[in-house]
């Protein structure tokens, strides 16, 4: 974990660049235009700006809140549950939804060149 | 049959006196979305009634409701106002769903919101804007903006909506109507489309805080399906809206009333549409009258007005701008393209399939989300950026935790104006974030939240909403509050 005052020169400057952009459509697996490119370039560079006054807090000491339930490992007995039981109706349901599928299963692209 | 505005208790009076049957109600509802839905734009698709027995007994017996369409009805299409989901149908029924149906609740539609329920405006939608039923060239507000429209032109006898950072409560200001966002873990969230999962709650919208109530009645409870729902006992949300509120502590964040804007704390400072219109930045005068004169209200029912403070307040919207993209970046990595939902036909391998689905499938509010997301959680800036808003969110929940040591509830906006134009905001992203300055902080914190109307403000003559927020687990006090509220606003 980065201390407070490292992980805030990571914020200094966040202004992304043409490369930075490209960076992130690839991890959000998102294909974008040119226009977008420097449209989304822009947008998040302004927002990330904004949310830079985070900095302004000391927070070395302070634990991350993720949820503010309390709870903990919710558990169910491990018993067979008939609540969404397999037939050809609820088959048919879920594998109809595949935009490409064939008999019981679901149809994909090559994964590899050929 | 006459024209009014039904409530729930309408319907059940109607039903008992036979007034009307199930079916006419249904199709009196029917028409009236015929007629008048082309110009809203608040039903994206309606249901034909469903044949079912209603018992009298049943809470919601036949009483016509419609229901945000990013919550799944089995066997209709759910879209989540997203073109990826253009055609999806859903393979199984919410758990609130199920709730409403046993109640005897019968189904109107869907309704529109902004795209995933990312927006404060429904202009977000794939489908076109709603329009607001007070003023036809404005937003009704969002992302719940087409069940908010729905309930404020009675298409509809209530509505559900689901809020995240406001989008129950906002749309009910905006709209003249109220809306309730439950205590996180109150409601299932088992068939609502998820966007930021550790903030969505699925609420109410209605025409009055005692429907919301018995709307809640029902939703309420543990569901084994969503393992962060609290297993609590419900108390009846009806019973005790009328009982005393004399000395109840009511705590006004000084913080609220001098709201820091967006736009004077970014560079390069640009002018607002609101600056332009000489309102000014942050809260308008129109909103801080109403949102003023209701405190004294509230004072003149015998509760004790306290000034309270939230100091973290001013970095609510920042956190909340970090946390949510990155719950989004992983909620929406399921739209690929290859299990349901759009799929680009273009695409000759499986990883261009990603790539070319989610480009022609999700819009520009969800593509910049799901981007803002995956560079806060990616390695390198996961801890300035997304560590960071996790821990300042801790201080945002502590505010709220010391301050109702002294108080039983806390008030203010909902919302820093009345309903803007179409299109007067569309254009820059962190103007409509500023939106949600008020409701934001609620969802961090996880507590209830209701909005009630209060009048028209002085300059726009549109509704405004008053916001309560209640202790975790304490929509009892909240609603009472509200309830109470709303009958003295009534006789002024």
């Amino acid at each position: 974990m980065l201390t407070d005052k490292e992980a805030k020169s990571r914020t200094e400057s966040p202004r992304l660049s043409s490369t930075g952009i490209e960076h992130i459509a690839q991890l959000a697996r998102i294909k974008l235009t040119e226009k977008e490119k420097d449209k989304f370039r822009k947008e998040l560079s302004s927002i990330l700006d904004y949310v830079k006054k985070l900095n302004e807090l000391d927070t070395e000491k302070i634990e991350p809140l993720y949820q503010v339930t309390g709870i903990v490992n919710a558990l169910r007995p491990d018993e067979y549950r008939k609540d969404f039981e397999m037939d050809k109706d609820l088959n048919e349901k879920l594998i109809g939804q595949a935009p490409q599928s064939e008999n019981r299963f679901i149809k994909v692209k090559s994964v590899l060149k050929k | 049959m006459n024209e009014v505005n039904y409530t729930i208790r309408d319907i059940q009076e109607g039903l008992q006196k036979k007034s009307f049957s199930a079916e006419e109600i249904f199709s009196h509802y029917q028409k009236k979305i015929d007629k008048d839905n082309k110009k809203l734009n608040a039903y994206l698709s309606t249901f034909d009634l469903q044949p079912t027995t209603h018992n009298p007994q049943q809470s919601l017996a036949a009483v016509p409701c419609a229901i945000k369409d990013n919550i799944l009805v089995d066997g209709t299409i759910c879209t989540a106002s997203s073109k990826i989901l253009k055609n999806y149908v859903s393979a199984y029924d919410a758990t609130v769903i199920k709730k409403l149906k046993s109640a005897g609740a019968s189904f109107l539609g869907k309704t529109n919101m902004d795209e995933f329920a990312m927006g404060t405006s429904t202009e977000n939608s794939a489908f076109g804007p709603t329009k607001n039923p007070h003023d036809l060239t404005r937003v009704p507000g969002g992302s719940s903006g087409g069940s908010a429209a729905a309930v404020a032109a009675d298409l509809a006898v209530f509505a559900l909506g689901s809020d995240t950072g406001g989008s129950i409560r906002q749309p009910a200001a905006f709209c003249g109507v109220v809306g309730l966002k439950p205590t996180y873990g109150r409601v299932s969230r088992h068939g609502l489309i998820a966007m930021a999962s550790s903030l969505d709650q699925i609420g109410p919208l209605t025409k009055n805080v005692y429907d919301a109530a018995s709307v809640l009645n029902i939703l309420a409870g543990h569901d084994q399906f969503d393992s962060t729902t609290a297993n609590k006992n419900i108390p009846d949300f009806t019973e005790n809206l009328s009982k005393d509120i004399k000395g109840l502590k009511v705590g006004v964040p000084k913080e609220f009333f001098t709201a820091p804007s967006v736009a004077s704390s970014r560079t390069p400072p640009k002018p607002s549409a609101t600056e332009r219109e000489g309102r000014g930045e942050g809260l308008s005068a129109e909103v801080e009258e109403k949102v003023r004169s209701t405190i004294s209200k509230l004072e003149g029912l015998g509760c004790k007005i306290e000034e309270i403070t939230l100091p973290n307040f001013e970095y609510a919207l920042a956190t909340y701008y970090m946390i949510v993209p990155s719950e989004i970046s992983a909620n929406l990595s399921r739209f690929d393209g290859i299990r349901y939902g759009h799929s680009a036909g273009s695409a000759s391998m499986l990883i261009d399939t990603y790539f070319e689905s989610r480009a022609e499938g999700f819009g520009q509010e969800p593509k910049r989300r799901i981007m803002l997301g995956a560079y806060a959680l990616s390695s390198g800036y996961y801890d300035a950026y997304y560590l960071k808003a996790q821990k300042v969110r801790r201080l945002i929940k502590n505010d709220f935790d010391s301050a109702f040591e002294k108080v039983d509830i806390i008030v203010g906006p909902v919302s820093p104006t009345t309903a803007f134009k179409i299109g007067e905001k569309s254009s820059d992203p962190l103007a409509l974030y500023l939106e949600d300055i008020y409701t934001v902080p609620v969802n961090l914190a996880g507590l209830p939240g209701i909005s009630v109307p209060c009048g028209n403000g002085k300059d726009s003559g549109l509704p405004v909403g008053f916001q309560m927020i209640g202790r975790s687990f304490d929509e009892e006090t909240l609603l009472r509050v509200a309830y109470q509220l709303e009958q003295g606003l009534k006789l002024t």
